[in-house]
């Protein structure tokens, strides 16, 4: 149901050109949702590759080794991390669903700088063009870590590469900025803190990390630079530096970093499973609190990539130790999605059904992730496939799931149109097995010791490389379908009514798509969120 | 549980080659149980609680329920203290990793792109790992050149190899045979063929083995070569005995004839054809070989004798 004066933001101003020039946050969320699926594509079929490399041993005939040489593997596995990592997972939902939401849920007009908004994404173009560039000028082959001193000594465009994840940082900075400021100033009246839906509470802790955490990643990836152009001592141990101050450094972001990646997915869910189970959630307080304890405490637990560096032992218990106290606040979270379901009115939506897929996943993410935060065991798992299965578990699985299942939801909001709701259903039918075929056999892989950025492996480990390869096909047309259900959406979808699952949260008081300044009268919120009474 | 943990530990390693590697499997058993449970519970209750509650009608009513302080409370402490548990058995298992035995045979292992070197207290060099069951051995590592890590998955034993600094890890095999030793810090090219063998053998076996080593010198100069060749891992990339290529061009009865290059040009298959190959493999790759090629130079690690020495051997094979 649109506006009664058939105004919205998508037809407000006409022309291509008023999409790269508009201040509009919901018009900025819609350029980044079309670059990061772009993005996404790229890095899928560079996984898809790798997949297929270690469908077989090379020593078998005609079958798998399709990327010729481990220097070309080398390349396509550092473009698929990097790729994944600071173009697509990083920026994905807060860029995306936060922009276009954030400012809605809190019953904002925009976001509290609206050029500076515009500005960040053309920032993160900025930075992702160079990073395709390099591929065409001389491929990278250092993996996302870039670790000293390979990364000083390797050939290929490097420097080039560190300056666009500097630059995409410093969108990543400027995002964040933006939404702190836009949640403490520009509440609608009535929307306390404790008012703010969990979405919304969720990308506001994302955007502290942010602002604290990707200054130093910045630093980092400039004092390689400096090091790889001047010779500048700081890393290479031939020139007097010392290559494990790389990685802590770099973890020192990179560890945080990973919550950038989860809690603002943990925010979606917490949205679609009181919509589809129509009852209020279960311990508001809480989950938003834990949001932020996550937050905080994942500037102290960097240290449990490196228990095997050669940092000391002391070192690696008292990281140990503080990565456990992570786990409370996620265990907390589970329980309360949990509780959430208990007497609700579940609807197996195409969302539902993602946001189920994600406790799925993140349950055996999380209890593996436990497992590694344990010295002993890290000892034998660190460098594994069991590292790849679980952080592909909680980043693919949680995020991604997340994505999608959040974009499903929003989908009527954004466009003003249905999808197919038997289409989407199927789309999450084939990504959700197709990702645990591909992702729980590596689990195997890596406890019997196969190691990651493997080229090519010893022949006891064909057998369960394969099946997690034809996991990858799955996920595939998973993907494709999910593209075809959104096309078509847009095509010819029916008009949507402006709250069409009976959600509580301010989004959905509006029209469908929203007008272009989100309400027409400045919403007075007298309760909470979720009031499903 | 304390069975299940039994039947658990080990499913899914490798076997056991040391006493640590049992250890470390007991307290991976404990882990995988607690982890069933709390899965069995997360997922489980997910499953039962949305087929009960599935939507009948657009009108459902549901409960209104905020919080329960005593259930929070109690979900925020188990997990609390599970993970305290495992954290503090863990702890206890990593020092033992970390506590270097005294009176353990020392060896130096030093790690390059991509290949392996132990040096041995009477000078034996080797690619391969050669040491005695049932005794404390202690590796001190080193690198040439960039990070790598020496990984013994049956061993459960993992430490980086960091240039500029020595790093070491301690093991006592409780099993005689061979074990797989990967690369596992990305390291370029050939990390993934960067993978010797670790032999465990008796106590006389390595005392003999020991001695053989040292007196290679005194050898006829082919076979010397041959020793070389294995030692210095030339064989983990070149076949010797048929016309297949490896990771490099087979020698199999190559002596003396054309070598073809991936320029199109041909060289005589000769002394000094092989000896810079091995000085300078980037110089002239053999056909059907794309650059760069993954092989290292051998500048500086071969003295002249035993270049001669090896070229001796790769005559010897027509």
């Amino acid at each position: 149901m649109g506006h009664a004066s058939g105004k919205n933001y998508i037809n407000e101003e006409p022309g291509l050109l008023s999409w790269f020039t508009s201040l509009d946050h919901k018009r900025i969320a819609i350029l980044y949702f079309v670059s990061i699926m772009f993005f996404f594509l790229v890095g899928g079929i560079m996984a898809l590759l790798l997949r297929l490399e270690l469908f077989a041993v090379n020593s078998a005939p005609n079958v798998g080794n399709i990327l010729k040489n481990g220097d070309v593997y080398n390349q396509v596995l550092t473009y698929h991390g990097a790729v994944m990592v600071f173009m697509v997972i990083v920026p994905g939902i807060p860029a995306i669903l936060g922009n276009f939401f954030l400012p809605l849920q809190i019953g904002a007009k925009d976001v509290a700088f609206p050029r500076l908004n515009l500005a960040s994404w053309y920032i993160f173009m900025l930075g992702a063009a160079l990073a395709v560039i390099t591929f065409f000028v001389a491929k990278v082959d250092t993996g996302w870590t870039f670790y000293t001193p390979y990364s000083i000594r390797t050939g290929g465009a490097v420097v080039m590469m560190v300056v666009a994840a500097f630059i995409m940082g410093m969108s990543s900075i400027v995002t964040g900025l933006n939404f702190i400021v836009t949640v403490h100033k520009l509440r609608a009246p009535g929307m306390s803190m404790f008012r703010i839906p969990l979405f919304t509470w969720a990308i506001y802790s994302t955007a502290i990390i942010q602002v604290l955490a990707t200054p130093v990643l910045g630093i980092t990836l400039l004092l390689l630079a400096m090091e790889r152009t001047f010779g500048v001592g700081i890393f290479d141990p031939k020139l007097g530096g010392d290559p494990v101050l790389f990685q802590h450094f770099f973890w020192f972001y990179s560890h945080p970093a990973v919550y950038i990646m989860i809690l603002p997915a943990m925010g979606v869910i917490s949205e679609l499973i009181t919509t589809y189970s129509k009852k209020t959630i279960f311990g508001y307080t809480a989950i938003a609190f834990s949001s932020i304890g996550i937050a905080a405490v994942s500037f102290f637990v960097w240290g449990h990539h490196m228990f095997v560096s050669g940092q000391s032992e002391i070192a690696g218990i008292v990281f140990s130790f503080l990565t456990m106290l992570v786990g409370v606040p996620t265990a907390i979270k589970m329980f309360n999605w949990l509780a959430t379901l208990y007497k609700g009115s579940i609807e197996f939506t195409a969302p539902m059904l993602y946001a189920l897929g994600f406790l799925f996943l993140f349950a055996i993410g999380g209890v593996t992730g436990i497992m590694l935060a344990v010295t002993a065991i890290d000892v034998h798992f660190h460098d594994t496939y069991f590292v790849v299965a679980h952080f592909h578990y909680v980043m693919v699985g949680g995020t991604l799931m997340a994505i999608m299942g959040g974009f499903f939801h929003w989908f009527p909001k954004m466009f003003g149109k249905m999808y197919s709701e038997v289409g989407a259903r199927w789309s999450w039918v084939f990504i959700f097995i197709g990702f645990n075929v591909t992702f729980f056999p590596q689990f195997i892989l890596g406890a019997k010791g196969m190691p990651r950025r493997y080229f090519d492996y010893v022949p006891e480990y064909e057998t369960l490389n394969r099946v997690s390869t034809v996991g990858s096909w799955l996920i595939t047309i998973g993907f494709l379908i999910g593209l075809y259900v959104i096309v078509q959406g847009l095509r010819k979808g029916k008009q949507a009514p402006d709250n069409p699952w009976g959600s509580k949260t301010l989004e959905w008081q509006t029209s469908s798509p929203p007008i272009m300044h989100n309400f027409d009268h400045d919403p007075v919120v007298t309760a909470g969120p979720y009031e499903y009474k | 549980m304390l069975l299940m943990n039994k039947a658990m530990a080990g499913s899914f390693m490798p076997e056991q080659g040391t006493q640590i590697a049992k250890q470390v499997d007991n307290l991976y058993g404990f882990l995988l149980v607690v982890s069933f449970i709390s899965c069995a519970i997360l997922i489980g209750g997910m499953i039962y609680f949305v087929l009960k509650y599935k939507r009948k009608s657009a009108h459902d009513k549901t409960a209104y329920i905020t919080h329960d302080t005593r259930l929070e409370v109690l979900w925020s402490a188990i997990p609390l203290i599970i993970f305290l548990v495992v954290f503090a058995w863990g702890w206890v298992l990593y020092h033992d990793m970390r506590k270097m035995p005294e009176n353990a045979l020392e060896i130096m292992v030093m790690g390059r792109q991509w290949s392996w070197t132990a040096e041995y207290k009477n000078g034996v060099k080797s690619s391969e790992i050669v040491v005695p069951v049932g005794k404390d051995v202690k590796l001190i590592l080193g690198s040439e050149d960039v990070i790598h890590s020496f990984f013994v998955p049956s061993f459960r034993i993992k430490q980086d190899a960091v240039p500029g600094r020595y790093t070491s890890l301690w093991f006592n095999a409780t099993k005689l045979g061979e074990f797989h030793v990967f690369c596992t810090e990305y390291c370029g090219t050939s990390h993934a063929a960067m993978i010797t063998r670790l032999k465990v053998v008796t106590q006389e076996e390595f005392d003999k083995w020991l001695i053989e080593e040292s007196e290679v010198g005194l050898l006829p100069i082919a076979e010397r070569g041959a020793k070389y060749f294995q030692t210095r891992a030339c064989a983990s990339c070149h076949n010797v005995d048929n016309p297949a290529a490896k990771i490099g061009p087979s020698l199999y009865q190559r002596w003396g004839k054309e070598a073809h290059l991936s320029n199109g040009t041909t060289v005589p298959f000769d002394e000094n054809y092989v000896r810079e190959s091995m000085m300078l493999p980037q110089a002239q790759l053999a056909a059907g070989f794309s650059a760069p090629s993954p092989m290292p130079s051998y500048q500086g690690q071969l003295s002249e004798s035993e270049l001669a020495a090896i070229i001796e051997y790769i005559k010897g094979l027509n």
